[in-house]
C-alpha cells in the first residue's frame, strides 16, 4: 500500500517521506510551525521552520531555539517533498502548510479565518487534494459579524463606560486578539493601558504593524489614572488581585465563544463581544469548497459534526485526534504563565 | 418588541443587581400599560400557553436556515438553549417589525388554535423580521421557558421604585391567579381592592442554612425546634367557603390534592396555614420520591390517591379569623395553631402538627438532629420564638440545620459536554460503583449523574483528562478510562426499578475530587444499598 503523505501519530502530523512534523505536540527533530500560539508551537524541537514574521513571536515565547524563516509561497524541498507556507489570516505570521509529493498535494490549515483583519496577511485558499482543517467554530450557530461592526460596538462600550467614570477592562488572548483589538481601538476616547503580558507581545509585533500607543501597567501605575481608560488584559487576569486597582471597572471579553450567552455568564463577565480569529461556519464551508479538495480531514473543534455534514454533502471527510485546542476562551494557565515567564524572553 | 428585547439584553448583560434593577425601573417608567402587564407576567412565570411544540419549532427553524435537522439538533445540544439556537442559525433581518410585546403575545395566544401551515408561515415571516436579540426573545416567548436570571423579587423591587408602592404590598398583589390577558395595569398594580385577594397566599418566609454551631445562636430556650420535613412547602387558605392550596413556587396546586377539600367545614373561613405536604401511609411519613409520583401528574387516578396518600404537617398560622398574624411572635402564632388543631384533631383530617421538640440544651438538639433520617426528615428547623413571619429568605430568625448529605466514593465512567455556559467543557459526568459478578470478578455499574460541585479550575483539569482518556464516543457522550474517583453526595436514597443499579439517589452532586483514591478504593453497590433507611 502506498505510504500516506501525512499521517497523525502520537507526536503530531507527520510526513514520513520527509521525516518532518507539522505543529508537533511532542519534541521532534524537524518541526514546521503554523503560528505562535502555544498549542501549535511547543518547546523542545531541534529545528523550527516557520514564516519569518512568526520567528520573533516564537523566539519571544520559546527563548533560544534554532529556527529558519520562510517567505509566503517559498518552496523548500526535503527528501523530494515540496513544502511551502501560505497565509492563514489567523494572527500575524500565521500560515497554512502546503505539502506536495509526486503530484499529490495536501494542505494543513493550522488555525485560520477568512475575514481580512487588516493586520494578519489575509487567508488564501490553496488548491489541494487533501485538506486538513481546523473546526474550532464548526457549527452553524456561529456566524460572525464584520469586524468593523464589532469594533464599533467595542468603542461605543468604552465611550459609555468612560462617560460613567469607569475603566473598561477588555480581555483578549495575549498573542493575536489583543493586538487586533488594539489596532482598532479609538485612541481619541482615552488612554490604552496594557497588562505586562500583552505589552511584551505587542512590543514584539510593533516592528511589523503600526499600533496606537499603549501604556504598560506597572506596580507604580496610579489607580487614579484608570477611570475612563481602556485596559487590555489576558483572560487569566480576570478575577485576580491585579484588576482591583482599576476599580470602578467594567469587564468584557472578545472571543468567538461570546456568541453564546452562556459563555459570557460562565466567566462572570459584564459584556461579551463575538470576535474570533477562527472561521465561522460559512467561512469553513467556503474555504473547503475553494480548495477543491476531495478529501477533508477535520482536526480540532466541532470536527465530528463538521465532518458528518461534509459527508452528507458529498465529501470524503474524516476526523483525526490532535492536541490542538483552538480554544479562544480559556487558554490554559500554562500558556499565560509562559508568556510572563522571564526566562522565556 | 424592540424595547422589551433591549430590556432583556440589558438584564442579560450585567451581573450586578443594581444595574438590573435600574434597567427594569427605567423600562417600567416608559413602557405602555399592556407591555408592563405582560412583562410582570413573564417575569413572574405566567406565560402564554405554548402555541407550537418544540419538535415543530426545530423542524421549521432548520428549514429556514437550510440545514439538516440533525445538524440543528447538534447545535442545540451545544448551545443549550432552543431559542438561542434558533436565533443564532437564522439569518439576520432584512425588514424590521415594530410590533410591541403585547401585540406579539396576543398573536401567540391566537396562534395556538391555527393550523400547522399557518403557524409555520407565521414563524418564518416573523423570524425574518426581527434582529438577533429580538428573535431570541420572540422565540423564548414561543417556547414558554422564559428564564433570564431575574427573580420575581428583583422585578418587584424595580416595579416598586417605578410606581412608588411598597415592595411587600406589590409582592402580595402579584401573587395568586390573575390573568395578564384580561387584567389592566391599573387594576393589577395601582388599584386597591380587597376582594381580589381571596385566593392570595402570603409570600413565604424561607430559612437560611445554619452557618456555624447552634451554640452561637444563644440560649436554646429562645428557640422553637421542629423537624425539617421533606415534601412540598405549602399554604392552605380557607376563605369564603373555598380552599386554596399554594406551593412555595407560588403555584396554585389545589386540584392536585383533592384530599384537603375535607378541611372545609372544619377549618373556619379566614385561616391560612403554612405547612408541608408529605406522603403518609400506615402511620409513617414516606420519602420524597413517593411524593414525586404525584407531582407531575395532570390526571389523578383513584389508584394513585390510594397508593400515595398525603397529609399536611402544619408549621405556622399566618391568618386567623381573617386577621394577618405575620407580625405576631412565632410563639403566639403557634399557640393559636395548636388551639385550632385541638378543635379538629378528632375529625380524622389529613392534617397534623409539625411537633415542637422541647429541649433545653444544644447537645440534646444535636442528638435529635442525628435521628432525622429514621423519621424521614432532612434535619431540624430552628425558629426564634419571638420572630415575626417575614417575606422571602431572611437571615437571623429562622435557620435550617440539615443533616450532612449521604456520601459515597464513585468512579467517573462517562462524560458529556455541558451546555450553555459550559458548552466548551465536559462537565456532565456519570459515576459508577463496584458490583460483584457471578464469576467472582467485579464490574463498575452506573449509579448517578452529577454536574456540579467542582471549581472551574477542577472542571478544566477533569475536562483535560476526559479529552485525553476517551475510550468511545456515543454522540455527545464519551466513555472514559476509569481512573478518577469522586466523593458524591446526595440527599435521599430509595430502591428503584428504573435505575440500572436498582437505587435512586436524590440531588446527587460532587462533594470533592478524591485524588488520593484509586478506583479499587471506590465504594460498592452493596455499600450504597446499606444506606437505605429500613
Amino acid at each position: 500500500m502506498k505510504q500516506k503523505l501525512l499521517l497523525f501519530n502520537d507526536k503530531g502530523i507527520y510526513c514520513p517521506q520527509a521525516d518532518v512534523y507539522l505543529d508537533p505536540w511532542r519534541p521532534v527533530k524537524n518541526a514546521i510551525i503554523t503560528h505562535g500560539h502555544a498549542d501549535h508551537s511547543r518547546w523542545g524541537h531541534q529545528h523550527y521552520i516557520t514564516h519569518h514574521m512568526n520567528v520573533p513571536i516564537i523566539k519571544h515565547r520559546l527563548g533560544s531555539i534554532v529556527v529558519t524563516g520562510k517567505e509566503w509561497g517559498e518552496t523548500f524541498t526535503i527528501n523530494g517533498v515540496k513544502f511551502s507556507l501560505h497565509p492563514a489570516g489567523h494572527i500575524i505570521g500565521s500560515s497554512q502548510v502546503r505539502v506536495e509529493y509526486k503530484g499529490e498535494v495536501w494542505v494543513f490549515t493550522g488555525d485560520y479565518k477568512t475575514e481580512d483583519d487588516g493586520i494578519s496577511t489575509p487567508y488564501e485558499a490553496i488548491k489541494c487534494h487533501t485538506l486538513i482543517t481546523e473546526n474550532t467554530f464548526g457549527l452553524p450557530a456561529f456566524r460572525w459579524l464584520p469586524q468593523a461592526e464589532v469594533m464599533d460596538d467595542i468603542n461605543k462600550w468604552w465611550a459609555q463606560n468612560k462617560a460613567e467614570g469607569k475603566t473598561s477592562v477588555l480581555f483578549g488572548y495575549t498573542l493575536g486578539k489583543a493586538q487586533r483589538l488594539l489596532k482598532y481601538l479609538d485612541p481619541h476616547i482615552g488612554p490604552i493601558y496594557t497588562h505586562g503580558a500583552v505589552e511584551n507581545m505587542t512590543e514584539v509585533l510593533r516592528t511589523m504593524v503600526d499600533f496606537p500607543a499603549t501604556i504598560r501597567i506597572t506596580p507604580e501605575t496610579k489607580k487614579e489614572a484608570f477611570p475612563g481608560s481602556m485596559v487590555l488584559a489576558p483572560p487569566s487576569a480576570h478575577g485576580t488581585v491585579w484588576i482591583r486597582k482599576m476599580a470602578p471597572y467594567v469587564t468584557a471579553s472578545a472571543s468567538g465563544w461570546m456568541a453564546f450567552r452562556g459563555a459570557r455568564r460562565r466567566r462572570a463577565i459584564d459584556k461579551g463581544f463575538a470576535l474570533s480569529d477562527h472561521c465561522d461556519w460559512q467561512g469553513l464551508l467556503e474555504s473547503v469548497q475553494a480548495t477543491g479538495a476531495e478529501r477533508i480531514i477535520c482536526t480540532h473543534g466541532y470536527s465530528e459534526i463538521f465532518s458528518a455534514y461534509l459527508r452528507e454533502i458529498g465529501y470524503d471527510a474524516v476526523t483525526e485526534n490532535t492536541q490542538y485546542q483552538g480554544d479562544e476562551e480559556e487558554p490554559s494557565d500554562a500558556k499565560e504563565n509562559e508568556a510572563e515567564n522571564p526566562e522565556a524572553l | 418588541m424592540r424595547n422589551f428585547a433591549a430590556l432583556i439584553k440589558a438584564l442579560d448583560s450585567s451581573n450586578k443587581t443594581s444595574v438590573k434593577v435600574d434597567a427594569l425601573t427605567e423600562y417600567f417608567r416608559n413602557a405602555s400599560d399592556p407591555d408592563k402587564v405582560w412583562t410582570i407576567a413573564l417575569l413572574s412565570h405566567r406565560r402564554p400557553p405554548r402555541p407550537v411544540n418544540t419538535t415543530l419549532l426545530r423542524l421549521w427553524a432548520s428549514e429556514l436556515a437550510h440545514i439538516p435537522l440533525w445538524l440543528f439538533e447538534e447545535s442545540y445540544h451545544i448551545v443549550g438553549d432552543l431559542a438561542e439556537t434558533i436565533a443564532l442559525i437564522i439569518p439576520d433581518a432584512k425588514e424590521h417589525s415594530e410590533k410591541s410585546l403585547s401585540e406579539y403575545v396576543g398573536e401567540m395566544i391566537a396562534l395556538k388554535t391555527k393550523s400547522d401551515t399557518e403557524k409555520r408561515e407565521y414563524l418564518h415571516e416573523n423570524w425574518l423580521m426581527l434582529n438577533y436579540y429580538e428573535r431570541f426573545v420572540f422565540t423564548k416567548l414561543i417556547t414558554g421557558s422564559f428564564r433570564i436570571g431575574v427573580s420575581q423579587k428583583l422585578m418587584t423591587r424595580a416595579l416598586s421604585k417605578a410606581v412608588a408602592i411598597d415592595e411587600d404590598i406589590l409582592a402580595y398583589k402579584l401573587m395568586g391567579d390573575w390573568n395578564p390577558k384580561k387584567i389592566t395595569f391599573q387594576k393589577l398594580i395601582l388599584e386597591e381592592k380587597s376582594q381580589d385577594y381571596l385566593s392570595k397566599p402570603y409570600p413565604f418566609y424561607l430559612a437560611y442554612a445554619l452557618e456555624s454551631e447552634p451554640e452561637n445562636l444563644g440560649d436554646c430556650n429562645d428557640w422553637s425546634i421542629e423537624h425539617k420535613w421533606d415534601g412540598i412547602r405549602s399554604q392552605t387558605i380557607v376563605r369564603n367557603g373555598e380552599l386554596y392550596l399554594w406551593s412555595r413556587g407560588e403555584e396554585l396546586i389545589t386540584d392536585k390534592y383533592p384530599e384537603f377539600q375535607s378541611f372545609l367545614g372544619s377549618i373556619p373561613d379566614g385561616t391560612v396555614i403554612d405547612g408541608e405536604i408529605l406522603p403518609y401511609k400506615e402511620g409513617k411519613i414516606g420519602s420524597f420520591s413517593e411524593l414525586q409520583t404525584r407531582i407531575g401528574r395532570k390526571a389523578l387516578s383513584k389508584a394513585l390517591l390510594l397508593k400515595t396518600p398525603v397529609i399536611i404537617k402544619a408549621y405556622d398560622l399566618l391568618e386567623w379569623q381573617g386577621e394577618d398574624l405575620r407580625e405576631r411572635p412565632f410563639e403566639e402564632r403557634r399557640r393559636l395553631l395548636e388551639q385550632l388543631y385541638d378543635t379538629i384533631k378528632g375529625y380524622g383530617l389529613p392534617l397534623q402538627l409539625s411537633e415542637r421538640i422541647e429541649l433545653d440544651n444544644w447537645k440534646a438538639v444535636a442528638e435529635e438532629r442525628a435521628r432525622a433520617r429514621e423519621l424521614n426528615s432532612e434535619g431540624l428547623m430552628l425558629k426564634r420564638k419571638t420572630s415575626p413571619y417575614l417575606v422571602g429568605r431572611k437571615k437571623g430568625d429562622w435557620w435550617k440545620w440539615k443533616l450532612e448529605p449521604f456520601s459515597i466514593d464513585a468512579v467517573l465512567t462517562y462524560a458529556m459536554r455541558g451546555s450553555g455556559r459550559r458548552a466548551t467543557l465536559f462537565t456532565d459526568y456519570t459515576f459508577a460503583l463496584w458490583q460483584d459478578k457471578e464469576d467472582g470478578t467485579r464490574e463498575l455499574v452506573t449509579f448517578a449523574k452529577a454536574y456540579s460541585g467542582l471549581t472551574d479550575a477542577e472542571f478544566r483539569m477533569v475536562d483535560d483528562f476526559i479529552k485525553k482518556n476517551t475510550l468511545e464516543r456515543f454522540g455527545p457522550v464519551r466513555s472514559v478510562t476509569p481512573k478518577l474517583v469522586f466523593e458524591i453526595g446526595f440527599e435521599g436514597i430509595a430502591l428503584s426499578s428504573r435505575h440500572k443499579s436498582g437505587i435512586a439517589t436524590r440531588f446527587p452532586r460532587i462533594l470533592r475530587w478524591r485524588t488520593d483514591k484509586k478506583i479499587e478504593d471506590a465504594n460498592t453497590i452493596e455499600d450504597l444499598k446499606s444506606m437505605i433507611p429500613k
